[in-house]
């Protein structure tokens, strides 16, 4: 395998990784060296930054309330992560095997939420979920409350608002695994006398789970970074990682303790990452 | 601090440009000072100007009545708060010419260095200024900026179902409206109505006074629906979601307007009254032309249009008998004198800033 790709490296294909080269390097690796040296530099009080060695914005980092919030904002990331998991399974799984010629059209569906903005959605679910809204009406409808209902604003919309806005993106992989499976296998397991049951968890499932390492690290990593939804679903009293890396560099204008918060975030996840990925196991990610 | 329509939006929107800013700041710091001076001498500009102000802050007609005198092309561009204006500057060269941040901002944006003096001579409306715009903490004398509205921050209340309030910050922490009221989300209008309740002052540093502010806040956290900017609370109050909301007066005035039940109440004993100002950035390339629009809009019809439109004061005295009379009539619009002389303005806390904005982490999170 290695030396076919060895033999492989021409002009022709350095030509054509030139520009990604080109463009990882100046617009992702360079930024993130620059946040590398700002978290070690110095604030200073109106913005901007001193260079140099200066540990102590990781440091605090240990403040109790910081702590706290970051363990919180893993806990809800994870949390959507499984609901999106548990919601996202049972529907990859019907487009794949009982969606038939829908099955394009099933998965294009999926899709559609991406074709407007996040915010955009956001708001739509700020106008669903208020006193006012379709969700309140609908239950005074069916006489299951007597008056508007506090749906927004509570720590259950940021659930819902999140698990919403990543579900597709534990869809699609999931879809994606299971749509190369061998239906052929689930036939062998029967003819060998497994249950249903059974040869879903030791056939069918087992074989999907790239599928579900890849939709939940696409699910957890925007989800742990998420400020938008607690603002607007959480009215703003839930502050997560985001949130806070985001008030360092406006608001306190702290710029060398938001880029450590970054680097911190990113180490946790890589490091959630690469243990989640060893417990389930890395020759799984293959068919991925 | 007029703000904003759409404000999430555009916040979350700007928060991607911050890391960009946040490099160019590395690369372009240096070439901001040696940009300021360009084109501040006497040759002729092109005629146009770009103004970067809040969102939905420009009556509909000023812009192109301001065309139609000058023949000035103004290109307009928007941001969401005040912290996001201050990245852009600090940014370097970003080729606006007006811009119109809120007082503490203005103070900030003295000390940082990105703004240029303005030249009265250019401005002959300025006479036109209310007399209680001289020597105000964040500009005292006067040099680098002049008012574009004003307001209060007081609270917007369904009267009709809860009777007339008293002028106090009390009710905010009452149990009996638990989950039908909304604080500002900005530390420093949430905290300052902590201190004006506790009868100290919006602008205090000291360290005890900041803890027992967030006492109360944290005391008061349970009983809100959130934490709202004010052109959120608007519609929850007007709609009968909340009943109270902590809100800045022009989205007050707004839904008072619109909905007879409600009314707005200015505080004892303070409250805070903030002014969003025009000011020239240092490497504005138009500063002629920006000159131009600052004293238009400082004339006295222009001013009262302006005012008309976005619900919010005026600071230009010729423009106040041109206001409509509807609006005058609103309570809290026209203050008397002693509920003016309460009120207080915010001013930059310098370093404190961030011990305020860990406090409001910390009554957030609790």
């Amino acid at each position: 395998m290695r030396e076919r790709v060895a033999k492989g490296w021409s002009a022709g294909l350095a030509a054509l990784l030139a520009p990604v080269t080109l463009w990882l390097g100046a617009f992702f690796l360079i930024p993130l060296l620059f946040i590398v040296a700002f978290s070690f530099g110095t604030s200073e009080v109106y913005g901007g930054i001193t260079l140099g060695f200066n540990p102590g914005n990781y440091l605090k980092v240990f403040d109790p309330l910081y702590l706290k919030i970051i363990v919180r904002s893993l806990g809800i990331a994870a949390l959507t992560t499984l609901i999106c998991f548990l919601l996202g399974y049972p529907l990859a799984y019907f487009i794949v095997f009982k969606g038939r010629r829908w099955r394009n059209a099933l998965v294009l569906l999926v899709m559609v939420p991406f074709w407007t903005s996040l915010l955009i959605r956001a708001y739509a679910w700020v106008v669903i979920l208020g006193g006012n809204g379709i969700a309140n009406k609908t239950l005074q409808f069916l006489g299951i409350t007597d008056g508007p209902v506090n749906l927004i604003f509570t720590p259950e919309a940021v659930l819902m608002g999140m698990t919403y806005s990543y579900l597709p993106f534990m869809v699609l992989p999931l879809y994606a695994a299971l749509e190369k499976f061998d239906v052929r296998l689930k036939e062998a397991g029967k003819d060998l006398g497994a249950s249903r049951w059974q040869t879903f968890l030791r056939v069918t499932f087992p074989l999907s789970l790239p599928g579900v390492i890849a939709g939940s690290i696409l699910v957890f990593i925007p989800s742990a970074g998420e400020f938008v939804i607690p603002d607007l679903l959480g009215g703003s009293q839930t502050v997560m990682t985001g949130n806070l890396i985001q008030n360092q560099f406006l608001q306190s204008r702290d710029w060398a303790f938001g880029s450590a918060l970054s680097v911190l975030l990113a180490v946790l996840l890589l490091g959630a990452i690469m243990f989640y990925i060893r417990r389930v196991g890395t020759d799984k990610l293959e068919g991925v | 601090m007029k703000r904003i329509s759409r404000g999430r939006f555009l916040r979350a929107l700007g928060a991607a440009g911050v890391a960009g800013s946040t490099l160019s700041v590395l690369a372009c710091q240096p070439n901001t000072s040696a940009q300021g001076g360009g084109g501040g001498g006497g040759g002729p500009e092109e005629k146009v100007l770009n103004f970067y102000n809040w969102a939905d802050y420009v009556a509909e007609s000023t812009v192109p009545d301001f065309a139609k005198q000058t023949g000035i092309k103004v290109t307009q561009d928007f941001y969401s708060s005040n912290e996001d204006l201050l990245a852009k500057l600090q940014a370097g060269g970003t080729g606006y010419d007006v811009i119109v941040p809120s007082d503490y901002m203005v103070e900030i944006m003295i000390k940082s260095d990105v703004l240029q003096k303005l030249d009265m001579a250019q401005i002959p409306n300025a006479k036109n200024v209310g007399k209680e715009y001289e020597g105000l903490s964040y500009d005292p004398n006067n040099e680098y900026s002049l008012p574009y509205q004003w307001g209060t921050t007081g609270i917007l209340y369904n009267k009709k179902e809860i009777g007339q309030l008293p002028e106090s910050w009390d009710p905010l922490w009452d149990t009996e409206f638990e989950g039908k009221m909304s604080m500002l989300n900005d530390t420093r209008e949430t905290f300052g109505a902590a201190l004006y309740k506790m009868g100290l002052s919006v602008n205090t540093t000291d360290t005890a006074e900041l803890q027992k502010a967030a006492e109360e806040l944290k005391k008061q956290k349970p009983l809100l629906r959130g934490y709202f900017d004010s052109t959120e609370a608007r519609p929850l109050v007007q709609n009968g979601d909340l009943l109270l909301g902590h809100i800045f007066s022009g989205d007050a005035f707004l839904a008072l307007s619109e909905n007879s039940d409600l009314d707005y109440v200015v505080p004892k004993p303070a409250a805070t009254r903030w002014t969003d100002n025009m000011c020239i950035p240092n490497g504005a390339e138009h500063p002629q032309n920006a000159h131009k629009l600052i004293d238009y809009i400082l004339g006295a019809q222009a001013g009262a249009t302006l005012s008309n439109y976005t619900y919010y004061n005026t600071p230009n005295a010729a423009a106040l008998p041109k206001i409509d009379g509807a609006l005058k009539n609103l309570p809290g619009y026209v203050l008397p004198d002693k509920v003016f002389g309460r009120l207080q303005v915010i001013a930059d806390p310098g370093e404190a800033t961030r011990e305020y904005e860990r406090l409001f982490t910390e009554v957030k999170s609790s």
